[in-house]
């Protein structure tokens, strides 16, 4: 084999491509050829450099979250227009049928139905954010980059308070989305524990007093304040979520 | 929640065999647009696209066919977006190959940094750009980027071929210019 006909041939063998006997022949080439080996040696050296450099672009974790809400949509849509098949509806209907009576049974503090359904996204969302990489798009313990992140990428501006000096340092903040839309997760730690706090605009006015929620070993505290909704979720127990909100609110 | 298996909806289906190459799909679209939030943008709608179309997969490699998508994405956005650059990689380049004056020692190239890596990568015409990204940064093998791509595999070696020597000629020229 020449040079001219090594060619491009040399990065076949490069990336180990060719088959036997093409491989056998640049091979025995590039042990006699000091031009082709040289080539050869410049650029196994680039493709080790490429290697050694972190050049990879990761999803960001708030890519999945934009996502999921949309694709369900996209599902549901199309689902609504075409309508169920008559052996899946035998099916579906009776356990949608069990779930509502499951779910009104549950000893809620609170109205049923939507506001459930609404604990129980907020606390999916809890859960999601607990997986690995996925607990915050700005880490920081300073509010004063924390409560900025969120202009630009919300309509709204949450209220970003520290508390590390009571036992509840701020440890950064992610955008997440609740009921397909998207809201402002302020996060704290007491201890070992993480503490989501879910914002999003209110339609009330008012200063309504907390409602604790239970759900499966988590605790959950909601109220609304200065025209915004509050969601605290985490493992702690209910006293020390509940001393979280009395200084949170104060 | 847990769907009961046989009657897995088509969302569930395509989260598992899809989802899991989102890094990929962001990747390609990040290298070819050379932004982060164009690339989400392109994965976004990509994503969806491939939802629509997840019918006509018949399995197989998944992240081959999201990337299929991702690529024809880009590109779109890259044409209305990008009037003039070079995406096109030209036929019959005039490869002259550098002067054996100075032939770099491989050395040299094994040190390349990061940043210039990246800046080099980045001003290859895109077609370079994405066989080089698909193959040393996802390591997708010749036929998995020749389905991914739509192209016979002599053409994915050649262009292959063609992004590395452009690529060290770039690093060349850029240390070049410092001297």
């Amino acid at each position: 084999m020449i040079c001219r006909e090594v060619g491009n041939l040399l990065h076949g063998y490069l990336d180990r491509e060719l088959d036997l006997s093409r491989s056998l022949e640049i091979e025995d080439h590039l042990s006699t050829c000091p031009a082709c080996s040289l080539e050869y040696g410049q650029h196994l050296a680039l493709r080790s450099a490429i290697h050694r450099s972190s050049l990879y672009h990761e999803a960001p974790a708030e890519l999945m979250r934009r996502l999921r809400p949309e694709l369900r949509r996209e599902h549901r849509a199309r689902k609504g227009s075409r309508g169920l098949p008559a052996r899946l509806r035998s099916f579906w209907v009776p356990l949608g049928v069990a779930a509502l009576i499951v779910l009104v049974a549950l000893p809620f503090v609170m109205r049923p139905s939507a506001e459930s359904l609404l604990a129980q996204q907020v606390l999916s969302a809890h859960i999601r954010s607990l997986m690995p990489g996925h607990l915050m798009d700005v880490p920081s313990a300073d509010q004063h980059t924390v409560k900025p992140w969120f202009d630009g990428r919300l309509d709204f501006s949450p209220p970003v308070i520290d508390l590390s000096s009571q036992g509840f340092p701020l440890i950064g903040g992610r955008l997440d989305y609740v009921d397909d839309r998207p809201v402002a997760s302020v996060v704290y730690q007491r201890r070992k524990h993480v503490i989501n706090v879910f914002i999003w605009p209110s339609a009330d006015s008012g200063r309504a007093p907390g409602k604790a929620i239970a759900m499966h070993g988590y605790s959950m505290i909601t109220w609304t304040q200065s025209g915004m909704a509050f969601w605290a979720v985490s493992d702690v127990n209910t006293g020390d979520l509940q001393e979280f909100i009395r200084l949170l609110r104060r | 929640m847990n769907w009961p298996t046989g009657s897995e909806d088509k969302l569930t289906r395509f989260e598992q065999s899809i989802l899991p190459h989102l890094d990929a799909a962001y990747n390609l679209a990040r290298w070819l647009t050379r932004n982060d939030s164009d690339a989400q943008d392109v994965v976004q709608e990509s994503c969806l696209r491939a939802f629509k179309f997840f019918g006509g997969f018949r399995g197989g490699d998944g992240r081959s066919w999201l990337l299929s998508i991702v690529r024809n994405t880009s590109y779109t956005w890259l044409e209305k977006n990008r009037r003039g650059e070079a995406a096109t990689a030209p036929e019959q380049e005039a490869e002259v190959e550098e002067s054996s004056a100075a032939a770099p020692d491989a050395l040299l190239l094994q040190q390349a940094d990061s940043d210039a890596l990246r800046r080099a990568i980045e001003e290859l015409p895109a077609e370079f750009r994405e066989t080089l990204v698909m193959r040393e940064l996802e390591g997708l093998s010749y036929k998995e980027i020749a389905d991914a791509a739509d192209l016979p595999l002599g053409t994915v070696m050649s262009r292959l071929a063609r992004a590395r020597r452009q690529l060290r000629r770039r690093l060349l020229d850029h240390w070049g210019r410092k001297d």
